[in-house]
């Protein structure tokens, strides 16, 4: 469930909010009933890893980099989805939480290219986690079925990102989906038919919310492998989309006087972060 | 969907399997989700696959997703997504299996008959996690699609045997051994195991002349706060491994609010070495009826489903028999002995996943998903089958229940310890000359279940005690009263009450590869500890069993200990949780680590 925006816009109730009050780190914070942990952390300023969590998108607790030691529980326990309960006693840089993290980074950086995922570098340095001490990620083509978006398997990390973004969370377009179990689990459409054979409307919200670029506009794609890629090189304009009349708020990143990637703001009350695909992919005519 | 795709055709003798498992769903507006795992059974076992066609025309009956559906399907390892030949053997391949022989027979099959998973002349053959028949193992089950499709649990009684078995083309009956249960204990001991080969489990006469129903009656007569009361004096623990008070339990789904409510039975009995609750259903299935049909009276819910596992076609087979006889004759139904209760039972079908033992990835599976566990809280009890309060017992749990209100909580009390009431059943396997369900008073020590079950103590390596989620105790730990609290104290469980006896013959290191490669397997995939973290636990064990460090065993060492913690402390699930315990516990209490071995001069 999307965090509740306050109602009253438009003539609904304005609820009044209860807070409750819980101790992180030994330091207490107040925060709205129906926060969960990470928004609490967040108020405090404690810095949480997270991968599978998205502001625009359900919680699926699936990563586990954001595990907190919660005092009474037998297990570690997912930040971005526990709610916070009133008078919980959280740590967030104990023994148990760090050797956890770094296990979970070692476990993905391991077995998945994390190479373009944010911050990754960071936490691993953070948390002193060497991936090569279990394994280097196997390597494998991206797959590139049409002109929009490539799908880099190597870097998927299984994170039910995109899946969401396609589905209730989002899209409702359902193209893809989970598929397999275990080390066999992969995301894929109905067995496994090109993007173009599916039910894709190529909206690129999968893209959008993909933490790890394993989904990837072409041109990124493209640039990428001829390492010509520089963020720092580009600059970000933001503007709105000129197609249609709903006003979508569109972030345009552009190197070399070129728009290379379309993205949109998750915490736009107008797009949550998705567009559709005239938005997103829909700018060829600029140059 | 809102997309205009081609109306997809398939051949029409498919769509008259799905319209005819639609059938009994179609009443509503729509067909309801958890349709979904009875209709893709019904197309898997007419043709021995799913097509993209009968699944495409299933996402238009239902209006869910091709990727959806297709992602649902895959989870299950029952479920083909590509051509398949219509005779299947399923050959068992796990820690009691391999113990009798099934490395030879897969050998054989491959030699023989055809390599894993390819067809000849319409066959098949695959290996498979535990089939829950280890006391007639090495077992296979044997599934043969068609108009009229059969599935039958046997044992492959040699490699010629399974030869022959793979090219027959006979459906052969339910083997003789699956309906026969033979104590080797006084009958007067036993409780739960009282009415099985004694009374006919397809009779409803003969449940009733050997005292079936008294304990739905005295429910009905006493009221449902005196049967929870009873239950929570009785000090029952929950029989499926995570030993949870059932009286509390119970009480929390009664007590929670809103009129829906479930019961649904854990059938899904998958932990390797385990086959008791088979044994139950087959045995005596109208207990557990009575038994879901007092939880119903006492919780306030008026639907019950029972999730067996989709390897067991004799138990499904039987409980759907024995449900309508009960509710011919009313003891299910709209006012059920005529006390005024509703309740009714459905019977649906697991389709080969370990992880839907888990509570909440059996009820997102009973919802016709992929069964994933969910993060909890919320706990089933509050948010449940369609988020509504559930009550999920295993199969063993809602008998001793049964047992409970039939005696009495202090007569059920009379028999175990303090801590751990009444009776428990457990299952022997492995080098044992008598594999079979055991029914102790909790508190007998597990040197008295390996005599009665014709152990010789003198060749025992280990014993395998819980499952592959449990512990190994050493040939001379086994003076362990069998209790909740005495195998806490040893660092072990009575977990699922299976018990696998090695024998000093055998290698170790095998059995610990076994294990490693069924969680491997069987994991989910969900979260990154379990999904990695099984698979890393697996190719180390792979590298000790063939004295390869990746680095110095002082690493691979930390390693292990490493990945242990890690899943146990931030896994989704009881699956993670578990996953080491049992190969931990191997690498504690014997020397199996290479540099170790050799400074004590072993080969």
């Amino acid at each position: 469930m999307r965090s509740e925006k306050p109602k009253g816009r438009d003539g609904g109730l304005v609820q009044i909010e209860r807070t409750i009050e819980l101790e992180i780190d030994g330091r207490a914070v107040r925060v709205p009933e129906g926060s969960t942990i990470l928004d609490a952390c967040r108020k405090l300023g404690v810095d949480t890893p997270t991968l599978c969590y998205a502001d625009n998108l359900t919680p699926v607790n699936a990563c586990r980099v954001c595990v907190v030691e919660l005092e009474g529980s037998r297990t570690l326990v997912a930040s971005c989805s526990r709610k916070a309960e009133a008078k919980m006693v959280v740590r967030t840089e104990s023994e148990r939480v760090k050797s956890a993290r770094k296990m979970v980074l070692e476990l993905l950086g391991s077995s998945v290219d994390m190479s373009a995922t944010a911050n990754f570098e960071n936490w691993c340095s953070r948390y002193s986690a060497s991936p090569e001490r279990l394994g280097t990620p196997p390597n494998a083509p991206a797959v590139i079925d049409n002109d929009l978006f490539v799908r880099d398997y190597a870097k998927c990390m299984l994170c039910y990102k995109c899946v969401e973004a396609c589905g209730d969370d989002a899209q409702h377009t359902f193209a893809i989906a989970m598929t397999g179990r275990g080390g066999e689990a992969k995301i894929a459409t109905e067995f496994d038919v090109s993007l173009p054979d599916s039910a894709c409307v190529f909206c690129g919200n999968c893209v959008g919310v993909c933490p790890t670029a394993a989904l990837q506009f072409k041109r990124e794609h493209d640039l990428r492998e001829a390492g010509e890629w520089d963020e720092s090189k580009q600059s970000v304009t933001k503007t709105v989309c000129p197609y249609c009349g709903v006003g979508c708020v569109l972030e345009l990143h552009v190197q070399d006087d070129e728009i290379v990637r379309v993205t949109s703001p998750s915490d736009s009350s107008v797009t949550d972060g998705h567009l559709c695909v005239k938005g997103r992919f829909g700018w060829g005519y600029v140059r | 969907m809102d997309d205009a795709r081609e109306t997809t055709s398939p051949e029409a003798s498919e769509r008259v399997v799905i319209e005819r498992a639609l059938a009994p769903f179609a009443g509503g507006a729509q067909i309801p989700r958890h349709a979904l795992l009875p209709v893709l059974h019904a197309v898997q076992s007419s043709r021995g696959w799913i097509s993209k066609d009968a699944l495409a025309y299933v996402s238009e009956r239902m209006g869910i997703a091709q990727a959806e559906l297709y992602g649902v399907a895959s989870f299950y390892h029952l479920f083909s997504l590509e051509p398949s030949a219509r005779r299947v053997l399923h050959v068992c391949d796990d820690v009691s299996c391999r113990l009798r022989g099934s490395r030879a027979i897969v050998e054989r099959l491959s030699m023989a008959c055809a390599p894993e998973g390819e067809s000849r002349d319409d066959a098949a053959w695959h290996r498979s996690p535990c089939l829950g028949q280890c006391e007639r193992a090495p077992a296979a089950l044997r599934v043969i699609a068609g108009d009229a499709p059969t599935q039958r649990s046997l044992t492959l009684r040699s490699p010629e045997h399974a030869e022959e078995v793979f090219s027959s083309r006979n459906t052969g009956d339910h083997d003789a051994s699956a309906s026969s249960f033979e104590a080797r204990q006084p009958r007067g001991a036993l409780r739960l195991l009282r009415r099985i080969g004694v009374a006919n489990p397809a009779s409803l006469d003969d449940y009733r002349a050997h005292g079936g129903y008294q304990g739905l009656r005295r429910a009905h007569a006493r009221g449902a706060a005196w049967v929870l009361r009873e239950l929570s004096e009785a000090r029952l623990l929950g029989r499926g491994g995570a030993g949870f008070a059932a009286g509390v339990k119970w009480s929390a789904v009664a007590s929670a609010p809103g009129r829906e409510k479930y019961v649904v039975c854990n059938a899904d009995e998958s932990e390797p070495g385990t086959f008791k609750d088979r044994v139950l259903m087959e045995g005596d299935p109208f207990a557990l009826i009575e038994a879901m049909t007092i939880a119903g009276f006492a919780v306030g819910a008026e639907k019950g489903f029972i999730y067996v596992r989709g390897e067991y076609p004799l138990a499904a087979e039987r409980l759907e028999r024995a449900i309508a006889e009960a509710r011919a004759h009313r003891k299910l139904g709209d006012d059920v002995l005529s006390s005024g209760q509703r309740f009714e039972i459905e019977v649906r079908r697991g389709a080969g996943a370990y992880i839907c033992g888990e509570e909440t990835a059996l009820l997102e599976s009973l919802e016709g998903k992929r069964g994933e566990p969910r993060s909890k809280p919320p706990f089933p009890v509050h948010e449940g089958l369609f988020a509504k309060p559930t009550l999920v017992n295993n199969v063993e749990t809602l008998c001793a229940a049964l047992d409970v209100i039939v005696r009495g909580a202090a007569a059920f009390a009379s028999v175990g310890t303090a801590d751990s009431t009444g009776t428990r059943l457990f299952c022997v396997s492995g080098h044992v000359a008598h594999p079979g369900v055991y029914e102790l008073a909790m508190g007998m020590s597990l040197r008295e279940l390996l005599a009665l079950a014709g152990a010789e103590f003198s060749h025992i390596q280990a014993v395998l005690l819980g499952g592959a989620a449990g512990t190994f105790l050493r040939g001379d730990e086994i003076d362990v009263p069998l209790t909740f609290e005495d195998t806490r104290r040893v660092r072990a469980t009575l977990g699922s009450g299976s018990v696998v006896v090695i024998d000093d013959q055998t290698s170790m290191m095998d059995v610990l590869r076994g294990l490693a490669w069924f969680f491997r397997y069987e994991s989910c995939g969900q979260c990154v500890p379990c999904r990695a973290g099984t698979i890393r636990v697996d190719e180390l064990v792979q590298r000790v069993r063939a004295k390869v460090p990746l680095g110095t065993w002082e690493s691979e060492r930390e390693r292990l200990a490493d990945l242990g913690r890690v899943m146990r402390d931030a896994s989704i699930c009881g699956l993670g949780h578990t996953a080491t315990s049992a190969i931990e516990s191997a690498f504690e209490r014997f020397e199996l680590w290479p540099d170790r071995v050799a400074k004590k001069g072993r080969a």
